[in-house]
């Protein structure tokens, strides 16, 4: 008889494959919070014994030991010792060994075997070490660590009926380690697991050929940032044309939707909030899913396969110039087509203050929906004229905002580095996981659960933002007959002519001031709304760019014109990014302090242009 | 001879590494890494933008990213020297 169902641990060193032992165990049947108080993930999943008994497993983050060097192996350290607030220590462990490392593997493996637990060892991925040329005898490993020690290989679902019987069995018996192993010092420990390895290898060859030998390739110095730059190329690609169709169709439900409800509910204050406030609202960040979703495969699959730590090595020195390191340069990567999968993505920088300032730059990455802001002042202000051969005027211009951000997020890292984020050079010290073909299955898991958690982390407060900003927009109501415009008439008009004082300096209207309010939602939402200030009237969005860039060319000049782009490189306008950050770095304090620079950035990079534009009379 | 003079794919043992230049955070990684004295390694790859910074260390069956100011820390045994 047991009093609860038995909590079971799954730990080892990052790269030994535990979490796709989870997924193994656990199927889809999985959930995935925070632990409180900081941003680890707890990932936890049923499990059923073989007459059906269920436990709870849960997946901890990979450490090399118990003495932590970042967040994620404080949370481990304290899980497995029973002192992790609000999770009570597991009943067994499960610790997960990579074959092909296992003397490495095994310094980590002696100091959990020390706690006492009951212990199943799952000797992971033989048949890569098998392909690599290493043989292990894991009845004399079993013999020697004095626990059971079960061959799997978790991505072919091979050893899992065994490894659940092992388990069974320790547990029912409370059979715990015997063996006296506490080594107090790593040195001793590693000595003594460089012992038992060697003990049971049964034959091997030096080293990992087939990683080997792909790393000379991708490492390359001269093939291995071409490579690295053909796939960026292809990523982004993918992002930008693969997800048209998908961001269309989203669009275009977004427009049925509301259709269908504009029809089916009287019209009053519900319908209007129902279809001006949350169908389109939420539907101006949702139609963003497509891209984070193609771009989140790529990360994964570049993850999965080992690529990842391949690309920070060949970026490292680069980031380094700034004060960042290598694992930075996938998350800024990534926020060129959105900033939330990138800030959500900076979980694996294990530097705290490298993590925080890739948080606080990863906005000053052009975007996606910069685009349509980009596109619809540049067509309307600059010259189509080609300034050399095959260049452009307009795409110049265009490319320029994008090196802009860059340069802007830079100096900004350097200037965060020796202040807020203050701390010694970052490290770049990462093991190099061997390459290995991924699970599909393991893959679309993983993509399921990124795409439900961006919904719901942005879904949550853009849908109360969205309603909010509807109010503002909405109410009061101008009066029947007036002549007023609602724009101007609403509580946004009001606070509108609150802004324009200070945006007035630097050559903004009240128009803009106004614009700029609904464009919080997402950045894009600024072309429909200065179509609605201007009272442009178009079902068809490129007419309606088109409509909208003529009006715009008559109203402003080429100065305001360009202050307008040089806010946009530089201005926070996107409450889901503010929202991810808060969730990311567990507190106002951060979002808020992102809300402040970036619109004095903002302020004052527009304000230059609009002065250095007007003082050269354009 | 610095680990990080070493020419790339020779064998070489770590007889000392000079903890009080790493911060301690990063001289407890290398140790969990395995990157400790006594410890067989050489240099499989090294970045190609500035210094050739960082460097790809090949150590028991696994292979380490590490800085350049890093390599600078370890002092390798002279080949043919005796412990």
């Amino acid at each position: 008889m047991t009093r609860h169902q038995p909590l079971i641990a799954l730990v080892g060193n990052p790269n030994a494959g535990k979490s796709a032992l989870f997924n193994a165990l656990t199927g889809a049947r999985q959930k995935i919070a925070n632990y409180p108080g900081v941003t680890v993930e707890r990932k936890s999943g049923r499990f059923a014994f073989a007459d059906g008994r269920p436990a709870e497993l849960i997946d901890l983050p990979g450490s090399y030991s118990l003495d932590p060097t970042s967040p994620d192996e404080a949370v481990t350290r304290d899980v497995v010792m029973g002192r992790q607030t609000g999770e009570r220590q597991p009943d067994a462990l499960i610790i997960v060994l990579d074959s092909a490392n296992l003397d490495q593997h095994l310094v980590f493996a002696l100091e959990l075997l020390a706690l006492g637990l009951p212990t199943v060892i799952a000797l992971n991925m033989v048949d890569l070490a098998e392909r690599d040329g290493l043989t292990l005898d894991a009845a004399r490993l079993a013999a020697d660590l004095g626990v059971p020690v079960i061959p799997t290989v978790a991505v072919r679902r091979r050893g899992l009926t065994e490894l659940a019987e092992a388990l069974d069995a320790v547990i029912v018996a409370r059979q715990v380690p015997h063996a006296p192993l506490g080594e107090p010092d790593m040195r001793a420990r590693r000595r003594r697991a460089e012992h038992i390895a060697n003990a049971a290898i049964v034959s091997q060859t030096q080293s990992r050929r087939w990683t080997d030998r792909a790393d000379s390739v991708l490492l390359h110095p001269f093939a291995g940032p071409v490579i690295l730059l053909g796939l960026l190329f292809i990523i982004f690609q993918a992002v930008f044309s693969w997800a048209t169709p998908f961001a269309d169709a989203l669009e275009a439900g977004a427009a049925a939707l509301g259709d269908l409800a504009t029809a089916t509910i009287p019209d009053g204050f519900f319908r209007s909030m129902i279809v001006d406030g949350i169908i389109a609202g939420v539907g101006s960040v949702v139609v963003f899913l497509p891209q984070i979703i193609i771009l989140f495969f790529f990360i994964l699959l570049m993850e999965a396969t080992g690529y990842m730590a391949r690309a920070a090595f060949i970026m490292d020195r680069m980031m380094a110039s700034v004060g960042l390191s290598g694992r930075s340069f996938i998350p800024l990567l990534s926020s060129f087509a959105c900033a939330i999968p990138g800030i959500m993505a900076t979980r694996s920088i294990s530097d705290e203050k490298d993590r925080l300032t890739t948080i606080l730059i990863a906005p000053l990455m052009t975007c996606s929906a910069r685009l349509p802001v980009y596109t619809v002042i540049i067509a309307a202000f600059i010259p189509q004229i080609t300034v050399g051969p095959g260049v452009g005027l307009q795409g110049l211009v265009l490319f320029g905002l994008y090196v802009f951000g860059i340069i802007g997020a830079m100096v900004v890292a350097l200037v965060l580095r020796s202040t807020v984020a203050k701390g010694g050079a970052s490290g770049f010290l990462m093991e190099m996981p061997k390459y290995q073909l991924p699970r599909i299955g393991d893959l679309a898991l993983g993509l399921w659960q990124r795409a439900a958690l961006f919904l719901r982390r942005a879904g949550t407060i853009i849908f109360a933002v969205t309603i909010g900003l509807w109010l503002l927009l909405t109410y009061p109501q101008a009066p029947e007959g007036s002549g007023m415009s609602q724009l101007d008439y609403s509580a946004a008009g009001r606070i509108a002519g609150v802004i324009e004082p200070v945006v007035a300096p630097i050559g903004f209207s009240r128009d803009i001031a106004l614009a700029l309010i609904p464009a919080m939602a997402a950045r894009e939402v600024a072309v429909s709304a200065l179509a609605t200030t201007y009272a442009i009237d178009a079902t068809d969005e490129d007419e309606q760019a088109q409509a909208l860039g003529e009006r715009l060319a008559g109203r402003w000049s080429l100065p305001t014109a360009l202050a307008f782009l040089a806010w946009f490189v530089f201005a926070p306008q996107c409450i889901s990014t503010i929202a991810v950050t808060r969730r990311e770095t567990n507190g106002w304090k951060w979002p808020i302090f992102m809300l402040v620079y970036l619109f004095g950035l903002a302020w004052i990079a527009a304000g230059i242009t609009f002065w250095t534009a007007t003082a050269f009379g354009l | 001879m610095l680990l990080d003079q070493l020419p790339n794919n020779q064998r070489a043992e770590i007889a000392a590494i000079d903890w009080s230049v790493l911060p301690p955070d990063e001289g407890k990684r290398l140790r969990a890494l395995g990157v400790d004295e006594g410890a067989m390694v050489s240099i499989q790859h090294r970045g190609i933008f500035f210094g050739r910074d960082p460097i790809a260390l090949s150590i028991g069956r696994m292979t380490v990213a590490i800085r350049r100011a890093h390599a600078r820390a370890i002092t390798l045994r002279e080949p043919g020297a005796t412990a």
